[in-house]
């Protein structure tokens, strides 16, 4: 599992995810997040948060008050998934800048 | 002002049924519910809507639809009906853009549940169809030529399916790349 590559969306979502956010909530802060370059769609991210939640690396947040819409938020198994992608994608940028040189 | 359109689009021409849905919608004419090649439209202000299809893995009814339908509900989408497992969804187009799937994986997913039908309708029409002609060369009963049209169907079908299973073979290729 370590040396694999998180999806754009599992990666931006996990992002958003390290403060409690229902799913309206991510697809907004993934857009500003990635300066609208992201755009989640509902079905997607339905199916993402599916699977992270299965893998236990995002957790729903009892309901709260009110609001029907579930609040969902990141995990400690989670985090570690975010940090091993952050040296992977250390890796592919420095290696990337140093080869193809010039000022990226 | 109400209108009623009749028209049959096969399921592997869902894109195609979307792409129509969408025009009438540019027109004025938003659709508010859906039955057997039966569409029914109310004037709306032209581009209002965005509208998306999708096939679900349960009938609508099914508590883990009932749970996806309102996680699309939360993110501004109105479910407008559905037939069978299909869903017709809205969305108003200063709400931004509207798409079920922004990546190659769901579309993909999607593309095979359309496969699992389609392979599940031609079973069904297959075996009805070699049923009914081993009972017509038994007992020479004429209604049982009738499987002839089963026969026609399975192969409907099976052209559809190959459509559905090219459209799936670019998307997997494109991933070997792109994610």
């Amino acid at each position: 599992m370590a040396n694999l590559a998180l999806t754009e969306a599992v990666y931006y979502i996990l992002l958003s995810l390290m403060k409690p956010m229902h799913g309206y909530g991510i697809m907004q802060n993934v857009e500003a997040l990635s300066g609208g370059r992201v755009r989640l769609a509902a079905g997607t991210l339905y199916g993402a948060i599916n699977t992270l939640l299965e893998k236990g690396w995002i957790t729903a947040l009892p309901g709260s008050g009110d609001s029907r819409k579930k609040e969902y938020r990141i995990t400690d198994t989670g985090k570690k998934a975010v940090e091993t992608e952050i040296i992977r994608l250390q890796e592919l940028l420095e290696n990337g800048r140093k080869i193809m040189g010039g000022d990226l | 002002m109400r209108k009623t359109i009749r028209k049959l689009f096969w399921a592997w021409d869902f894109d195609k049924e979307e792409r129509w849905l969408n025009e009438m919608a540019a027109k004025g004419l938003c659709l508010i519910s859906v039955g057997w090649c039966k569409y029914d439209f109310e004037d709306c202000d032209p581009g209002e809507y965005s509208i998306r299809l999708e096939l679900l893995n349960q009938k609508p009814m099914h508590p883990e639809s009932v749970k996806y339908l309102e996680f699309l509900e939360e993110t501004g989408a109105e479910h407008i009906g559905s037939y069978m497992r299909w869903i017709y969804m809205r969305k108003k187009k200063a709400d931004g853009e509207f798409h079920l799937f922004s990546d190659n994986e769901s579309r993909i997913r999607h593309l095979t549940r359309i496969i699992h039908l389609l392979t599940l309708l031609t079973a069904v029409n297959l075996y009805s169809g070699i049923y009914n002609l081993i009972l017509y060369f038994a007992w020479g009963n004429p209604v049982s030529l009738l499987g002839l049209i089963n026969l026609m169907l399975s192969a409907g079908l099976v052209c559809g399916m190959v459509k559905i299973w090219h459209k799936r073979k670019l998307l997997k290729e494109e991933q070997r790349i792109f994610e």
